[in-house]
């Protein structure tokens, strides 16, 4: 399998008391304000080792910046966020170990358009982690290939579509072998016919044990995918439970009201 | 100047910019009204005089005035150079984090983008010494086209800092989100993702700048630095100071830079297009 993790290899964490049977994500009542604007107002759940969450909501109700926070692109006011025993919030945090076991892929794929493919894969384990080039490159290979882009190695982001990109950005994210993979409305700015292969390829990963955390518009695949739904609306939780209950038996109104909208 | 006179737009660079819509033909017209001062020079001189005609002068002239085009160039190239270097370390603390060090660099860039050219040139003349003591006990002077080159590089480097911010900026801040999330420190993320794309976005106006300084350099001559323009004069006076010479040494002169600058201007003109299309 080409996804080897770090957890298990690293097992319990002495210096965190974490273990893996513990919750990999931890986040109690997270406050995150961007000046005077309060965005997260208070938010609290646990992701537990290979589990699939999806957030949705209503566009501005704070789903990007939360997971955006949980890999400290951006800091948080108050509360705690805990990854594998790890706080975030700290401003000791060893950052480079964070990112390591937490990827992230955008909305607007970012990816690097002076660079090939194959080197926007290659590009971080080689200079941040120095690991040897040709070891990187084999592994970047394979990755590409996992992502269904065999022959696209050598293409500049300009000449692939939207969801090959996105797919790029993919297998850049797992070139690090993080432990945690940070989904951020990956298919929003997608053509409807890429938007397939891109949810294929975390259709995949989630069935090969990643821990994923996705904040979504696909109603129809988070219902597949995920092992739980959180709906947040003003910065707050409002409702969350397993996809079929969810989905069917959504007690608060304004859930009734946003999936009305939206299925 | 406005603050996003230099936000990257390519599209902007070849409008009101100096080499807008160019085209080889107006190096000819250059070189007909070049020929054509010579004839009429020519039909004045009276030829029982036992003059030399204006052709000849020029002639007789042309290794003095082609060598002090050779300072013009040397002092273009060095200053680039400078301006270069110290453009970059500029423009690269005008993005620092540290306010200490961004508002220094930002003042040095805006005095320095906004002050004459001449008045610049006057200040490093009467400020710079003309010889400087050596910690070993020696004296050495400093030649004026040296303080000339120095004083040039001054308004040129502020541009560059200007340039290069304005390139880096112009980066989408997706670039930086990512680069974090892949655990690039700051230093990394400009060394290996941010600089790589400014270079194609800096290039044109890096070059317009050049041509911009070349043409400037005869200012010197103003302070007894001999380049073309100086020697150029010197050699009318010692021709016997006929009015005229006036006109083909001065429009043998225009040739001279044209020639020069205006390949320049029309290579930068087709790497505009080709970064236009490219994005």
């Amino acid at each position: 399998m080409l996804l080897q993790t770090n957890s298990n290899a690293r097992g319990a964490n002495p210096q965190t008391n974490w273990s893996p049977d513990m919750p990999i994500i931890s986040l109690r009542d997270v406050h995150k304000s961007f000046g005077a604007v309060e965005v997260l107002k208070g938010i609290s759940f646990d992701v537990r080792k290979s589990e699939v969450i999806c957030i949705i909501g209503p566009s501005g109700s704070g789903k990007s910046t939360l997971i955006r926070c949980i890999n400290g692109l951006n800091n948080i006011q108050k509360g705690s966020i805990k990854v594998e025993g790890q706080e975030v919030n700290d401003p000791k945090l060893d950052l480079l170990a964070l990112r390591k076991k937490v990827g992230i892929v955008f909305q607007q794929y970012n990816l690097f358009p002076h660079k090939t493919a194959l080197q926007n894969v290659m590009m971080a384990p080689v200079l941040v982690l120095k690991e040897p080039k040709r070891e990187v490159e084999e592994r970047a290979r394979a990755l590409i290939a996992k992502v269904r882009l065999q022959g696209k190695e050598d293409a500049y982001p300009g000449e692939l579509s939207g969801g090959q990109q996105q797919r790029v950005a993919i297998a850049r994210s797992l070139a690090m072998r993080p432990d945690i993979m940070l989904f951020d409305e990956v298919t929003a700015a997608l053509d409807p016919e890429t938007v397939k292969e891109v949810l294929l390829t975390i259709r995949e990963l989630a069935a090969e044990g990643m821990t994923c955390i996705l904040v979504t518009h696909e109603m129809g695949f988070a219902r597949e995918v995920a092992d739980h739904v959180y709906f947040t609306d003003r910065g707050v939780i409002v409702e969350h439970g397993p996809p079929d209950q969810f989905f069917t038996k959504a007690t608060d109104p304004r859930t009734r009201q946003f999936l009305s909208q939206i299925l | 100047m406005s603050g996003d006179a230099f936000r990257l737009d390519a599209r902007r660079f070849g409008q009101g910019s100096f080499c807008s819509r160019i085209h080889w033909r107006h190096g000819l017209w250059l070189g007909l009204a070049f020929f054509g001062s010579l004839a009429f020079a020519y039909a004045q001189s009276e030829p029982e005089q036992q003059v030399p005609s204006a052709i000849a002068t020029l002639i007789l002239w042309l290794p003095f005035i082609l060598k002090g085009f050779g300072l013009n160039l040397l002092m273009s190239f060095i200053a680039m150079a400078a301006a270069t270097v110290l453009g970059i370390g500029l423009g690269l603390l005008q993005v620092s984090r540290s306010p200490l060090l961004r508002a220094p660099a930002w003042f040095v860039t805006h005095l320095f983008r906004n002050s004459p050219w001449l008045v610049i040139l006057f200040m490093i003349m009467f400020l710079v010494p003309f010889e400087m003591r050596l910690p070993g006990g020696e004296t050495v002077r400093i030649p004026d086209w040296v303080k000339a080159t120095f004083a040039f590089s001054l308004p040129v480097m502020a541009n560059i800092s200007e340039i290069l911010r304005g390139a880096i900026n112009s980066i989408p801040k997706g670039q930086w989100d990512s680069a974090e999330s892949l655990a690039f420190t700051r230093g990394q993320t400009l060394r290996w993702i941010i600089l790589p794309q400014c270079v194609r976005r800096a290039i044109p106006p890096w070059m317009n700048w050049y041509a911009l300084l070349a043409l400037a350099t005869p200012m010197a001559s103003i302070l007894g630095v001999r380049e073309a323009v100086g020697n150029a004069q010197a050699a009318m006076e010692a021709a016997g100071a006929r009015p005229e010479l006036l006109i083909p040494f001065y429009l043998f002169l225009l040739c001279l830079f044209f020639a020069y600058i205006y390949p320049i201007a029309i290579w930068t003109r087709k790497l505009e297009r080709k970064y236009v299309v490219a994005n």
